[in-house]
């Protein structure tokens, strides 16, 4: 670990104040920057401190959502009663990410801005353009059970790990920002996360130094929610594929679809083209086999991962399954 | 150096930039107050191992990637590695040495030695202490992975304790004693 | 104080079990390890935990390229960093590789796998070190490199040196295999598996007065001692190990690593000690790894299903001048009859880290192969895989002709069979679904050759009447600490309160290491013949002859006197050194531990998950000396078993000879919830020609065959039989039913 200025902000503006800098980072949990830290893929020259900030809380929006402190711990966002009423897709997708442990020091924000996990990335030996734009990409070739099936590029190939974030790209989550000047500003996180194309360094809309303070939900959606999450492990493990599902029926058929990806892409992945095809709709395995393969039209596959077309198909096709029988959850 | 809204908790300025930068933390581990000058980069794990010499917190990844390091920090169990201990001024940390001693052992450390949930004891202090805050979590009601329904209470069934105790790796493979130790000490019976 | 002697080498078979003489009454009883509460407070210390004055912290540098030279090595800036004592780069004693009992190998400049180790960096604090290790610049002159056994199948050695198996055959295989009525010829695969001790390889080197101590994590601390000795250029005396608790070994730590003898190096150069511990990502490359597998299985059966041939051939992979070849088909030499038989070992040299011993080496993935391919060979008969194999229970050796010296075999099925619930198996796959689940069973038998291994204990009764027991000997989790206070209690009449058990220190008698599964029988056995010479000199002491003489909680009593022990020592300790030695009956008899392994699975239809519902294994490992520690042992290699089934898998990446899962994110060892209830029972029978306690081991038992009963449940519940290890859900989907 490359040694660091450290200072601890109380207020929100004055980490911002102190951030702007693309060597600085915000350090809250710390359990994805610590851990690229020991390997040096992350090397900021100073972290500014923001655990103590005051954005834990978790509170009712005027317009009938949540507002989510950034800091709120993912434990505890987990275990809220309104988010495990309202919104159990983020409770389910929280409890399935990481261990009990990382989640009493994860945060909402840390959690969005999670690092991929691609080995080569993990690897400073190997070429990565996201850690070094325009040194190559040693996944391509190499090793790629975990990579991206969808919207990869000749520059990278790495998925986003978190669970979390996929919910909330079901959910319409909003991201709540303030700037180096203090300025504030909202991101819809359909807009939020970048594919990679050929600036896989980029990750995010986030400017230097913009500090996520609050993600707000909308008011809690129509329909049942659930989150699958296939992994390798029955538990501890990052997601070969994840699927973050809220459909509402009327009538015997589909009224509402919210469907959010894990494990397959750079970015927490929804399609509205998928939605759409669905919409309308009474349920039935053609109807599901048909938005698969809109959903997986352009999925492309880097040999050892070429099973995750298969496997998104089918589990997708099993969480629709679930989503539109019974009652709502 | 003075700006409005950052504490005095900073690193203690280089005097070249060939010194290592060092902060003064003040933490509490085990009821006892300490005050330690470290590199401002050492791990909560690293200055109660190397500079408290209270080494029964493990290390078996420094990556979070194995529950060796779990600790209590205000009551709630993290991976001492994956935090630095700057961050944890006027925290109050309880490690293994914090809970019992052979010769009056906490429950959890009884249990664990009855049912044998243990071979190589190098996972055990961080399964011990994940132990102890796990049981907390569910006495406060939050669900696991592995629960049927997010709300109402939590019962300690074999799967829920499994789920539950996952971010505990134990390469003896002592799993199915872990399990029992912690059912013996949570009362609970599906 | 006079030193007695007994020694005893295994001739023949032993008449009287030497713990049968006992009135303690906690041998075999199922107590809490003695060594427990010291592990659940925290207080054991490990290799790295011993606070000393004054220690500089290591870290192994290390190349990152898997073959060619070192061109130059730049260090400056890292020794200008700060906190840093030296960079030691271009020392003549650096070490590239491990080695268990030789000298550690010298490469440099020539690079022989990726992460192999070019010096040390010594600074004055954890941080400053490994920060300034990556401010090294290495040249390279890279070469092309072998990295993949499949790549390379076509410069396979078929006869390798080695210290393992040679090719064995008896019969005529091809013709029998043509005249069989139903035969199977099938190739497994296994991938390369990571010992992954969750405690990383440490060590802390102290110079002083020209002797150096090391507290090390290391299993075997003789072979360890003679290792460093011959890489230094020291008398072993100058050399003193210690152990006491080592966070498992698993095999990783049966040799020297590198990082040993650069710390050994470091001390002594900078005139301080030198603590180092590997990170987690650099164990992947500096601990030997087991070798990935080929294995061919080739079983011709008449159409009663009497096997009248069986081969299993293996090609696995090692790196250049080593002579470690796992020994797949160990435990398919004896394990079935059949007239013809064919085993043999060859070897692809591949420029990857060495492979050598992990946790049963041999049994560990040839029985993934051999007991697969038996229920495939089952199914095509139309037996049920018990019958089928018990069937085929050999009389003898049937390679050697030699009696087998215990062999329970048929018990551990039936017994195990019964518990289990066997007979509620469908014979055909997937019949039996549950929601998304479909459930399957599946059953293996489990083997393991039995070794005896040179060791010597010393036992002192002390005039308090408290035992000490000292050897060498490590306890890697297996729970010698325990068992040798319980042979030590119960031949001397002692509580457990009343003994003291030193261990891992090279300064005690010599104990075989823990290793090979021989820990328990090698220094049960020379505690016992310790304590055996100790009940002689009470005997004597007492009048009376040592049949006549019951020893029970501290007092003696014989012909009708009772002393406490205390009395009867007036003052005068008894100290007497045991020591065993393998004889004749290591070759004269086949000594196996055997078992028979359950698995009941659920394959999710939709993902192809499989999640273990239960296991149960029966084994018959000769007599239990803990009942407790005993199961536990068993039960842990059933998960790794498990593992091996479906988790463990380390990738090498072939361009340049990495893994690429080097870490414990990356490489999956199972979690908590991977594991369901599992239960383990024993069936007991004294060996008397194993040892003079009548153990066998059982470290390694538990992991023989229990992949495969996992394997076998998979396709029992979904009907799908991959035959390329770890059974991980992609190899499973496109056999599964549509969604």
């Amino acid at each position: 670990m490359k040694s660091f200025d450290y200072a601890r902000a109380d207020t929100p503006e004055a980490a911002v104040r102190q951030s702007g800098n693309p060597a600085t980072k915000f350090i809250a949990g710390g359990t994805n920057l610590l851990d690229l830290m020991k390997l040096e893929v992350e090397t900021p020259d100073k972290l500014v401190d923001i655990s103590r900030l005051d954005l834990r809380d978790i509170a009712p929006t005027d317009a009938g959502g949540l507002s989510i402190g950034a800091l709120a711990l993912n434990s505890d966002l987990a275990a809220d009663d309104r988010v495990r009423t309202h919104y159990p897709v983020l409770s389910r997708a929280l409890l399935a990410g990481a261990s009990a442990q990382l989640r009493n020091k994860a945060t909402t924000g840390g959690n969005l801005l999670q690092r991929t996990r691609c080995n080569y990335f993990y690897d400073t030996a190997s070429p990565c353009n996201k850690r070094q734009p325009g040194a190559g990409c040693a996944a391509l070739g190499g090793f790629t059970r975990n990579h991206a099936i969808l919207g990869t590029s000749d520059h990278c190939i790495a998925t986003h790990p978190s669970d979390m974030a996929v919910a909330m790209r079901a959910l319409d989550a909003t991201i709540v920002t303030m700037a180096a000047d203090g300025a504030r500003r909202r991101i819809a996180i359909g807009d939020f996360y970048r594919l990679p194309g050929d600036t896989p360094h980029i990750e995010t809309a986030l400017d230097p130094g913009e500090l996520i303070t609050h993600l707000e939900l909308p008011p809690p959606p129509e329909g049942k929610q659930i989150y699958r999450k296939v992994r390798d492990r029955a538990s501890y493990a990052f997601a070969l594929v994840s699927v973050a599902g809220i459909v509402s029926m009327d009538g015997g058929k589909i009224a509402s679809a919210a469907l959010a990806f894990g494990g397959l892409a750079h970015l927490p992945w929804r399609d509205k083209r998928v939605e759409d095809a669905l919409i309308g709709n009474a349920p039935s395995t053609d109807a599901f086999e048909a938005a698969a393969d809109v959903l997986l039209t352009d999925a492309k596959g880097f040999g050892a991962n070429d099973f995750k077309i298969p496997l998104t198909r089918r589990t997708m096709i099993a969480c629709l399954r679930e989503l539109t029988s019974g009652a709502a959850a | 150096m003075s700006i409005t809204g950052l504490d005095t908790m900073r690193a203690d300025p280089p005097a070249s930039p060939q010194e290592v930068r060092t902060a003064t933390i003040d933490v509490t581990v085990n009821g006892r107050v300490h005050s330690v000058s470290a590199d401002i980069r050492t791990s909560l794990l690293d200055l109660l191992r190397e500079q408290l010499h209270l080494t029964g917190s493990k290390k078996g990844c420094d990556h979070g990637q194995c529950g060796a390091c779990t600790v209590l920090v205000n009551g709630r169990r993290i991976n001492a590695c994956l935090t630095l201990a700057v961050m944890h001024r006027g925290d109050d940390i309880v490690t293994i040495e914090g809970l019992g001693t052979p010769e009056k052992l906490h429950p959890l450390q009884q249990a664990f030695l009855r049912h044998d949930a243990f071979q190589c004891g190098y996972c055990t202090p961080g399964q011990i202490c994940s132990a102890v805050g796990m049981l907390d979590e569910a006495r406060q009601g939050w669900a696991s992975h592995a629960s049927e329904t997010l709300g109402g209470g939590v019962v300690l069934s074999e799967a829920e304790i499994s789920e539950r105790m996952s971010g505990n790796i134990c390469r003896c493979s002592a799993y199915p004693n872990i399990v029992d130790a912690i059912r013996d000490v949570a009362g609970d019976r599906p | 104080m006079n030193e007695l002697n007994n020694s005893l080498t295994m001739d023949e078979a032993v008449e009287r079990n030497l713990l049968d003489r006992g009135r303690q009454g906690v041998i075999g009883k199922p107590l809490d390890r003695v060594d427990g509460p010291a592990k659940v407070t925290g207080q054991a210390r490990y290799s790295y935990e011993e606070p000393i004055e004054n220690v500089a912290y290591g870290i192994v540098l290390t190349t990152e390229i898997g073959r060619g030279r070192v061109a130059s090595i730049d260090a400056d800036a890292a020794r200008a960093a700060p906190g840093v004592i030296a960079v030691i780069v271009d020392h003549p004693l650096v070490p590239t590789d491990s080695s268990m009992t030789s000298a550690l190998p010298r490469t440099l400049p020539e690079i022989e796998n990726y992460g192999q180790p070019i010096g040390i960096l010594v600074a004055e604090s954890f941080e400053a070190a490994r920060s300034a290790a990556s401010l090294v610049r290495v040249d390279y002159a890279p070469e092309a490199g072998r990295f993949d056994m499949m790549e390379h199948l076509a410069e396979v050695e078929h006869e390798p040196p080695t210290r393992f198996r040679p090719p064995q055959e008896v019969g005529e295989l091809d013709a029998a295999l043509a005249q069989a009525a139903v035969t199977l010829d099938a190739t497994y695969t296994t991938p390369h598996h990571l010992p992954a001790a969750l405690e990383p390889h440490a060590t802390i080197a102290t110079w002083q007065d020209g002797k150096v101590e090391i507290r090390s994590s290391l299993q075997m601390l003789q072979w360890s001692r003679g290792a460093i000795a011959a890489s230094l250029g020291l008398e072993p005396t100058a050399i003193r190990i210690l152990a006491p608790f080592v966070g498992g070994g698993f095999g990783g730590k049966t040799g020297v690593g590198p990082e040993v003898i650069l710390a050994v190096i470091a001390a002594r150069d900078i005139g301080r000690p030198v603590k180092i511990a590997l990170t987690r990502r650099q164990t992947a490359h500096l601990v030997h790894r087991r070798s990935d597998t080929r294995q061919r299985v080739r079983i011709g059966c008449n159409s009663d299903g009497d096997i009248l041939a069986l081969a299993h051939e293996s090609t696995v992979s090692q790196k250049e001048g080593r002579d470690f070849i796992e020994p797949v088909s160990i435990g398919s030499l004896s394990l079935y009859a059949g007239a013809a038989r064919r085993f043999s070992q060859s070897v692809v040299r591949l420029d990857l880290p060495m492979a050598s011993a992990v946790r049963a080496p041999g049994e560990a993935v040839g029985t993934l192969a051999l007991e697969t391919a038996m229920d495939e060979m089952a199914e095509k008969l139309g037996l049920d895989p018990i019958a089928f194999r018990k069937r085929n229970e050999p009389e003898r050796d049937p390679l050697r002709g030699v009696r087998f010296s215990t062999r329970r075999l048929v018990e551990c099925y039936d017994d195990g069979a019964s518990r289990f619930g066997w007979e509620q198996r469908h014979a055909l796959p997937g019949r039996r679904r549950e929601g998304e689940w479909l459930i399957g069973m599946g059953m293996a038998a489990a083997v393991r050759s039995n070794l005896l291994m040179q060791s010597q204990a010393r036992v002192r009764l002390t005039a308090d009447g408290v035992a000490v027991v000292e050897t060498d000997m490590t306890d890697i989790g297996t729970g010698t600490y325990t068992i040798l206070a319980q042979i030590a209690g119960e031949m001397l009449g002692l509580p457990l309160d009343r003994i003291e058990v030193r261990l891992g220190d090279t300064d005690l008698p010599p104990g075989p290491g823990s290793g090979g599964s021989f820990g328990a029988a090698g220094s049960g056995s020379s505690v016992a013949l310790a304590c055996q010479q100790i009940v002689e000199r009470l005997a004597s002491l007492i009048d009376a002859k040592p049949d006549e003489l019951t020893l029970q909680d501290g007092i003696a009593t014989a012909r009708n006197r009772r002393l406490p022990l205390v009395e009867l020592l007036a003052g005068q300790p008894i100290e007497a050194l045991g020591t065993i030695r393998q004889g004749k009956n290591g070759q004269a008899v086949n000594q196996a531990a055997y078992g028979a392994q359950f698995a009941e699975v659920a394959v999710n239809a939709v993902t192809g998950e499989t999640r273990v519902r239960r296991m149960l294994g029966v084994f018959d490992c000769g007599r239990i000396l803990n009942a407790k520690t005993a199961r536990s042992q068993a039960v842990g290699g059933m998960i790794w078993g498990l593992s091996y089934a479906l988790q463990e898998e380390a990738v090498v990446d072939r361009r340049t000879g990495a893994f690429a899962t080097r870490d414990l994110a990356e490489y999956h060892v199972p979690v908590n919830a991977d594991v369901p209830r599992i239960e383990a029972y024993f069936i007991e029978e004294s060996d008397r020609y194993a040892n003079p306690i009548g153990v066998k081991g059982i470290g390694e038992l538990g992991i023989s065959g229990s992949g495969a009963a996992v394997a076998n449940a998979i396709y029992n519940a979904c009907g799908v039989r991959p035959r390329d290890f770890p059974l991980t859900l992609d190899k499973l989907l496109p056999g599964l039913p549509p969604v």
